[in-house]
């Protein structure tokens, strides 16, 4: 039964998460368990919004290999960065008030989603695919904007790109959280509302028309959701593209089943799970920092190119 | 009744449909025929509401199709189309069940399920009911395709060349059914709209024809005045005669 699984997966976030709040805790407690907190809720709100971004894009994608970071959210991310420190220098990047520069760049990556979807989208969504590559090849050219003004920097100002370039999670700020999750929280909500429109969607755009599907529009609202989830968790941790895919796909694989009700909340709680479960091992037991956003992405490429040779894509 | 007035499709520059009016009355099997890139199939979209008119007007009882909620207008025409292809992982019975959709909107009954059921029986699906689609054969599936359209319960069931990946005995199966369904006296009596390539299957099964040619209209009217060897050897541009056989119709070349 696909509720019994959503079920375990639940349990078995609400272990790991209690794994990494608790294990080897030492005094002073309230302090520790405080740090523990907010990194824990912001891997688990990154990871779910993450992961039920990936299965909502996909389902409006209509390809199971697709992931809506694929559409250049981290390469906008990377090129945000690169200018930044390129115009104000390390230090004055440094000295950039955390909110401030956290509030632009979510409100410049869902400007910038929400651009790229209504240009391509302002007819109708049956191209959503057309959508996908303009994205890709967007985010090729924000790549080749970066590199070439990353040539331009100081090696150490480079290395302050770099290490903002990557996802990581120790040094999340409480109040930034508490905004992105009064973001994401109430997203992920409506996402779960639409869940019986996004299965009518996924039998493709002229079936669900077929059937009495307002099929745009739901296209449109699902992709106004991806771009709000993937943005702001982009602005407070930092790129990660391949998690979602993880997440998506073994919510399909755990799940079996079409309905997103179900889909939705396995591909978050996957999501999160992957992330806390990571952080856990790579920081907890394996001693290392910031290696985790590099393992998944690892991860992640290695799984989307087993599902791009396993089957013909879709 | 579907009413078409003027009705238009343009393609880029190219009319697909050219001005083509057309009335469509309730009960029976009307065939649309004629040769590749006659526009059969955008007629057949257009009175679905599925691609609206670059001009001129549909009605669909007396309405217009433009103007009607898109819940509404599945209530009332079923489509199926050549170009269904689902990348979702769904079993035969889960499709059908979204035939149900205009009725519930994502919330079953058990006068749904039990619709679907008996639609599944109809169609001789039920032993198919549990597998899934990506699993079937591209008969297997047009036949889900079909059962799912008549789940929806629509008093008009428009149809894009259902038979074409039919073996003969599903193809005959398929269209009894078809036939029999449309009859003046049956429960929930349904109209049919069918585009065909089979025109044994045009000359065995339906009371109208509708002829198409380059996007325009050759003649429309009953079977058995209109479908004639003269019109479909003029129409298919190759000698083709309409012969009596066992008290039946048959299209034969020559």
């Amino acid at each position: 039964m696909p509720e019994r699984r959503l079920a375990l997966l639940a349990l078995g976030l609400a272990l790991l998460a209690a794994l990494f709040l608790c294990w080897n805790l030492r005094q002073p407690m309230g302090l520790i368990l405080s740090l523990r907190g907010t990194k824990l809720a912001a891997l688990v709100v990154v990871g779910a919004a993450i992961g039920a971004a990936t299965a909502l894009f996909q389902t409006v994608a209509q390809n199971r290999l697709l992931t809506p970071g694929i559409v250049g959210f981290d390469a906008l991310f990377v090129f945000i960065q690169t200018g930044l420190v390129l115009t104000l220098g390390g230090a004055g990047f440094a000295g950039l008030p955390p909110l401030a520069k956290f509030g632009a760049e979510a409100a410049i990556l869902v400007l910038a989603a929400m651009g790229l979807f209504g240009l391509v989208l302002r007819r109708d969504a049956e191209d959503v695919l057309r959508m996908v590559l303009t994205g890709v090849i967007l985010g090729v050219f924000l790549r080749g904007l970066s590199g070439l003004a990353a040539r331009l920097l100081e090696p150490s100002e480079y290395a302050v790109v770099q290490q903002a370039s990557v996802a990581t999670f120790g040094a999340v700020d409480a109040t930034q959280l508490a905004i992105a999750s009064a973001v994401l929280l109430p997203t992920l909500v409506a996402a779960h509302l639409m869940a019986a429109r996004l299965d009518v969607a996924s039998l493709g755009r002229t079936t669900a028309r077929a059937v009495g599907l307002e099929h745009d529009r739901v296209v449109r609202l699902t992709l106004a959701l991806v771009a709000l989830l993937v943005a702001v968790s982009t602005a407070l941790v930092g790129p990660i593209t391949f998690l979602g895919l993880l997440a998506a796909s073994l919510a399909h694989a755990v799940c079996g089943t079409y309905r997103h009700a179900i889909l939705v909340p396995a591909a978050a709680l996957i999501g999160a799970a992957i992330l806390v479960g990571g952080q856990f091992v790579f920081e907890r037991l394996l001693g290392f920092q910031s290696t985790l956003a590099v393992i998944v992405e690892f991860a992640g490429g290695l799984l989307f190119l087993v599902l791009v040779l396993r089957r013909p894509a879709r | 009744m579907i009413d078409l007035a003027n009705v238009t499709v343009r393609r880029g520059s190219v009319p697909a449909l050219d001005d083509v009016s057309l009335s469509f009355g309730r009960g029976g099997i009307t065939a649309l025929i004629g040769p590749n890139g006659a526009g059969k199939s955008t007629l057949l979209h257009a009175m679905s509401g599925l691609l609206p008119p670059t001009s001129g007007r549909v009605r669909v009882e007396g309405r217009d199709l433009a103007a009607v909620p898109a819940t509404e207008r599945a209530r009332t025409v079923a489509v199926l189309t050549q170009t269904e292809r689902v990348t979702a992982r769904l079993t035969v019975r889960e499709l059908v069940s979204f035939g149900r959709w205009p009725h519930h909107r994502g919330r079953p009954k058990a006068a749904d399920r039990e619709t679907v059921e008996e639609a599944l029986e109809l169609f001789d699906l039920s032993d198919l009911a549990g597998r899934r689609i990506d699993t079937l054969s591209g008969g297997q599936r047009q036949r889900a395709f079909v059962t799912m359209a008549y789940a929806q319960e629509t008093p008009w069931m428009l149809l894009d060349e259902p038979l074409a990946a039919l073996d003969p005995r599903h193809a005959r199966d398929l269209m009894d059914r078809l036939h029999a369904l449309t009859r003046p006296g049956a429960p929930g009596q349904r109209s049919v709209v069918v585009v065909l390539h089979d025109l044994g299957a045009a000359a065995r099964y339906a009371d109208r024809i509708v002829a198409l040619r380059r996007g325009r209209l050759v003649t429309s009217g009953a079977r058995l005045l209109t479908l004639t060897g003269p019109m479909l050897t003029d129409l298919f541009e190759t000698s083709l005669t309409v012969r009596r056989l066992d008290g039946r119709d048959v299209v034969v070349p020559g």
